[in-house]
């Protein structure tokens, strides 16, 4: 199996952990994993915020940088989520008929992280070693954007050691929303706190999701609160084979 | 402090009008209380129905397949309106709308008239119109009576005070029903609205209504409610007045078999409304014997022919997507500066105002989703909210305010970075000496000046890692790949 990874453009400046964990992850499951260095970033961040036509070049590059490649792999569902719901009306209103058909051709073979290794590589048990009490959040994105569902779980379930501990309201925002974060920083303050609030009741080691956007929110608002939780991507846990990622 | 300001043309922008609710522990405690309550019970009615996503699917055909016929259905209901013995006005605006209620209460010599709960009198701003004119509003439904009365505004389509508890009920209605021995039961609160509101039912004769669905084919105007004191003003006046949006005519009679059922479980959390009026213009002898109905544009025509905002007229108002919304439960409803709150709100308020206002509304949202999630008519809003905010910064680019905004630049800066990957790579490396002077020694950013202290303001930031991925990679292959890692 041959896949390009799509590292996203936060995961590579921010969080390449993330991305490391990715690619010990799928080479030990086989994968015969590429990194195409022409990649920036999905657009997300421009379409969310209103700007268009920026948002259009940058997914006019993805489909042209990725066209060719067997499929795509992203460690990030609300970036998947944004190639899916928003790039077919971007291309229907700015771009040109073989950009579409390009896009059409390219879009089923584009996955999520836990879609790939559950629905094209077929594997729940990924031989991963992970002996902490875990925490889940589900990001907006992979719940109602991807409809994730049970992938997740499935995956954490089979994890050794791991005790996964529900967290109470898991269809509940965190309130990181992109440039929500910033343009109405007190509501999501007021948003973030609510989610601490059922995140700790967990009392977990760990707060994992799928995405490190939600994470840096909720991570940077359990270290300025001291709080002992500490946030690491979903792909971090399956790479692991003895104890905590490093 | 002064009360919530509900005119989107005055009203601050949604961050700044959200500051001070945040710091109002009990009204967002009542917020969350409420909202979980008509969640749970909504949750429960929706999943005993096995075909609720069909019966979603059916009540959204229905509600596009008006808007894609609007002009023919709103002919047909005037028509059989006025063959029934009603009288059908038609008002481009609020203003025009508004003359014509005055008019209408003018001739009728009215000095009060009873209403019954109307978020779309609230859009027209009527209740102040109407005092210029001498005329005082009655509300009679027990939560805009609540308001009335406690001079407040309402913050939720549905329920209007769901804000307010019981404890500052009993405290308006012993202040200004002058009772000062109430109790704050809620038997005792309803026996004392009761008392107040019977006298208006049976001494004035004019009154105004809102409107649930308008029927074409027999020119009905249906209402729900719980209370029954919207039937009481439905029925005892002589001059009866039904303010309705456009959008709001249904074909056929038996299309309220689906609305009626989405309606009552997603609004209510019922799986029907407890007083569904229906009726058809004026039967001599029984009832209002001069019917009038105002069909409102306000701008509602001007969202018709969008493509992508013109689901936004599908709206029943149920609210369902203001008690899931998890910005709305941390806000409430004044603070998006306009009757209609809620994920709804933000994309129909800036839409009525022409997007010459409210503008910061379709920004008041995480695009989380679960408001598209619950919509009994399918209403994608964050869709609809994605493309606002494109008209919003279209509206922008043509500003020269544009270069000292700092979340402007900051857009433009990233998308000629993304533009190649040499230089999103040349970003990543003065970005990192940039934070440098931000780190702390154990890795951390506290403080970030500009749009960062917009982040900082609550969560820390870990600082830049040492290597970028990219430079991981490019490493590794240089060493020979993944054996050598």
């Amino acid at each position: 199996m041959r896949a390009s990874l799509f590292i996203t453009c936060y995961n590579d400046t921010l969080f390449p952990q993330t991305g490391r964990a990715v690619v010990r992850l799928l080479e030990r499951l086989g994968v015969d994993l590429d990194f195409l260095p022409a990649q920036t970033c999905c657009g997300q961040m421009h379409a969310n915020t209103g700007f268009r036509g920026e948002a259009y070049s940058q997914a006019k590059r993805f489909v042209q940088l990725y066209r060719d490649t067997e499929c795509v792999v992203i460690p990030s569902s609300s970036c998947v989520a944004m190639i899916r719901d928003q790039y077919a009306g971007l291309f229907e209103e700015l771009g040109n008929e073989g950009l579409r058909s390009q896009f059409a051709a390219l879009l089923p073979r584009v996955f999520e992280l836990s879609e790939f290794l559950t629905d094209k590589l077929g594997v729940d048990d990924v031989g991963a070693h992970f002996p902490h009490r875990v925490a889940y959040h589900a990001s907006c994105h992979g719940l109602r954007g991807l409809h994730l569902g049970e992938r997740p779980f499935r995956l954490l379930s089979r994890v050794r050691g791991l005790k996964l501990i529900p967290v109470a309201n898991l269809d509940r925002c965190c309130g990181f929303g992109g440039t929500f974060s910033v343009k109405n920083a007190e509501v999501s303050t007021a948003m973030l706190d609510a989610k601490l609030v059922d995140l700790l009741a967990t009392d977990a080691e760990y707060c994992t999701a799928l995405d490190n956007s939600c994470l840096m929110h909720v991570g940077g608002g359990l270290h300025r609160r001291n709080l002992n939780m500490k946030p690491i991507h979903l792909a971090e846990i399956l790479a692991s084979t003895e104890g905590p990622a490093g | 402090m002064s009360g919530p300001v509900m005119d989107p043309r005055l009203a601050p922008p949604f961050p700044q009008a959200a500051l001070p609710i945040l710091q109002n522990t009990q009204l967002r405690k009542n917020v969350a209380h409420a909202t979980d309550v008509i969640q749970t019970k909504r949750n429960r009615l929706v999943a005993e129905k096995q075909d609720w996503q069909q019966l979603r699917s059916a009540a959204a055909a229905i509600r596009a397949h008006v808007l894609a016929n609007l002009a023919h259905y709103l002919e047909e209901f005037e028509k059989n309106c006025t063959a029934a013995g009603g009288v059908v006005h038609w008002a481009r605006d609020a203003a025009e709308a508004r003359q014509i209620i005055i008019d209408i209460l003018r001739e009728e010599k009215a000095t009060e008239v009873i209403k019954i709960k109307t978020m779309t009198s609230a859009e027209i701003q009527l209740n102040p119109s109407l005092e210029k004119a001498g005329i005082s509003a009655v509300e009679t439904d027990l939560a805009e009576l609540i308001l009335q009365l406690g001079d407040d505004e309402p913050s939720h389509i549905v329920v209007p005070a769901l804000h307010v508890n019981r404890q500052q009920v009993r405290e308006i209605f012993a202040r200004r029903m002058s009772l000062p021995q109430l109790p704050d039961d809620p038997e005792a609160l309803a026996a004392a609205a009761r008392t107040y509101l019977r006298k208006k039912f049976l001494s004035v004769p004019t009154a105004i209504s809102g409107a649930n669905f308008l029927i074409a084919e027999n020119g009905s105007v249906a209402i729900v409610e719980s209370e029954g004191n919207g039937r009481m003003c439905l029925t005892l006046p002589r001059t009866l007045i039904t303010l309705a949006g456009i959008e709001k005519v249904l074909p056929r009679f038996s299309d309220l078999e689906v609305l009626l059922q989405v309606l009552a479980r997603s609004a209510t959390g019922e799986r029907l409304n407890p007083y569904n009026s229906l009726w058809s213009g004026v039967v001599p002898g029984d009832g209002p014997q001069k019917f009038h109905v105002v069909l409102l544009d306000n701008g509602r025509s001007e969202i018709l022919g969008r493509k992508v905002e013109r689901q936004t007229l599908q709206c029943i108002r149920c609210a369902a997507c203001l008690n899931t919304c998890p910005v709305y439960r941390q806000t409430g409803g004044h603070a998006y500066g306009s009757p209609y709150a809620g994920p709804i709100g933000a994309i129909l308020t800036p839409q009525l105002e022409h997007m010459q206002h409210a503008q910061s509304l379709p920004y008041a949202s995480s695009l989380c989703a679960a408001c598209y999630e619950v919509c009994p008519v399918k209403i994608n809003i964050p869709e609809v909210l994605i493309d606002l905010r494109a008209k919003v910064v279209d509206q922008e680019r043509e500003e020269a305010s544009r270069w000292t905004d700092p979340m402007y630049m900051g857009m433009k800066a990233a998308n000629f970075v993304f533009g190649s990957a040499s230089r999103f790579r040349l970003a990543q490396r003065f970005g990192k000496l940039g934070l440098r002077f931000f780190t702390d020694k154990d890795g951390w950013i506290r403080k970030l000046p500009s749009l960062g202290a917009r982040w900082t303001l609550s969560r820390d930031l870990p600082g830049m890692p040492d290597q970028t991925f990219r430079d991981w990679w490019a490493e590794r292959e240089a060493r020979g790949g993944k054996e050598a890692r």
